[in-house]
């Protein structure tokens, strides 16, 4: 098969059936990069640490990669279309055909029951992200080894932002609390 | 689902989405807040309520958060084309950067000091993720139905993270609706009987 439908169809079937954000596709994603032999698995894990540390949904970061890669800047183009393309389709026609039924009191109660399911989707993730990069506890099987200056910064920041936020009556924006912490990060984990 | 009648210029709206989807690390929760804070609490584009179905929507449907989010937030706020401009705002920082990182995969790899820059980003996404959290919490009804569905689904997720038991998000949003469609019903002929 020419490289470039290839990979447009990998990465249309990866964006269609991968649910729940980035880690979801993790494991369909390894199987397609490795049957198809565009990445070892040690390149693969690499990949994995770049992704994180770069801006952006891994599935994007992936497709874009490995399109590159394999077929230079129009094979990145097509891997990037094609595991966008599925979301976008989806929730399109969602938005077309259930806007109407959304309005309904069936439809509503629904709503006020999943509403709260999503808060605590997030807070649990601030936790578990919380318990694995300060305190290095993914799963109970590791042992707590705190990342002491990890532990400052967000002492730090904790105690700085709403310092800001009451001298300033404006809270500082998360754009500027990330850059903040890249800055601090620099200085904290340079070793001097 | 509230209306929100506004018409946000497209060029508007690729430019939100440009600087949500630069700043974002860390895959799709790291984004909710940031999305939060230029949406609803700065531009008053959607009301809280609106925002949250918009997440339940993104969760439960295949593809990334920020892909959904964005076609949703731009099909509402200025239509099909809206919808366009949003998600290629979103995703054209994650191509252009990874594309260059492609160029200069190796090379990229051995620099330390992005490694530590990094370090530090992750902790302040913990931070922005937690407040966001928080925030929202404060807003939801404080009767028994949401607050046990919100502690049950807390208590789940954080125990089955630790002990490594693979279990989508997806379904937590399924069985939340159903629950909640569930009582709607039982509720519905409670009242159907007295009348």
């Amino acid at each position: 098969m020419n490289i470039y439908l290839l990979l447009f169809l990998t990465f249309l079937e990866i964006g269609a059936v991968s649910f729940g954000g980035g880690y979801g596709m993790i494991a369909l994603v390894r199987e397609k990069v490795l049957t198809n032999g565009w990445l070892t698995d040690g390149e693969f894990l690499d990949f994995i640490a770049v992704s994180e540390s770069t801006p952006g949904p891994i599935a994007i970061n992936m497709a874009t990669f490995i399109g590159s890669t394999q077929g230079g800047f129009f094979g990145a183009v097509l891997a990037t279309f094609g595991v966008v393309l599925p979301s976008f389709l989806i929730i399109l026609l969602l938005l077309v055909v259930l806007s109407k039924l959304l309005e309904t009191a069936g439809c509503k109660a629904v709503l006020k029951g999943v509403r709260p399911a999503v808060i605590a989707l997030i807070v649990g993730t601030g936790l578990t992200m919380f318990l694995s990069v300060l305190l290095s506890i993914k799963t109970v099987s590791d042992t707590l080894t705190p990342d002491f200056r990890g532990i400052c910064l967000f002492a730090l920041i904790a105690v700085l932002v709403p310092l800001i936020k009451k001298l300033t009556k404006k809270k500082p924006s998360g754009i500027l609390i990330i850059l903040f912490a890249a800055a601090v990060g620099m200085l904290l984990y340079y070793p001097w | 689902m509230k209306k929100t009648e506004k018409k946000v210029a497209f060029i508007k709206l690729f430019a939100i989405m440009f600087k949500i989807g630069l700043f974002t690390f860390g895959g799709g929760y790291a984004m909710i807040p940031i999305i939060r804070e230029e949406v609803v609490t700065k531009r008053h584009y959607m009301t809280e309520e609106e925002f949250l179905d918009m997440l339940a929507m993104a969760e439960s449907t295949p593809g990334p958060i920020a892909i959904n989010t964005a076609t949703y937030l731009g099909y509402r706020l200025s239509g099909f084309f809206g919808s366009v401009m949003a998600t290629l705002g979103v995703v054209l920082p994650s191509f252009s950067i990874i594309y260059v990182i492609s160029l200069f995969f190796e090379k990229f790899q051995s620099l330390a000091l992005v490694g530590y820059a990094f370090r530090g980003i992750r902790v302040a996404v913990v931070y922005l993720i937690l407040t966001a959290g928080i925030k929202m919490l404060k807003g939801i009804e404080k009767k028994p139905l949401p607050l046990l569905i919100f502690g049950t689904v807390l208590v789940t997720m954080v125990a089955f993270s630790l002990f490594a038991v693979t279990f989508s998000t997806v379904y937590y949003i399924l069985i939340a609706a159903v629950f909640a469609f569930v009582l709607y019903l039982v509720d519905r002929m409670k009242k159907e009987e007295k009348a």
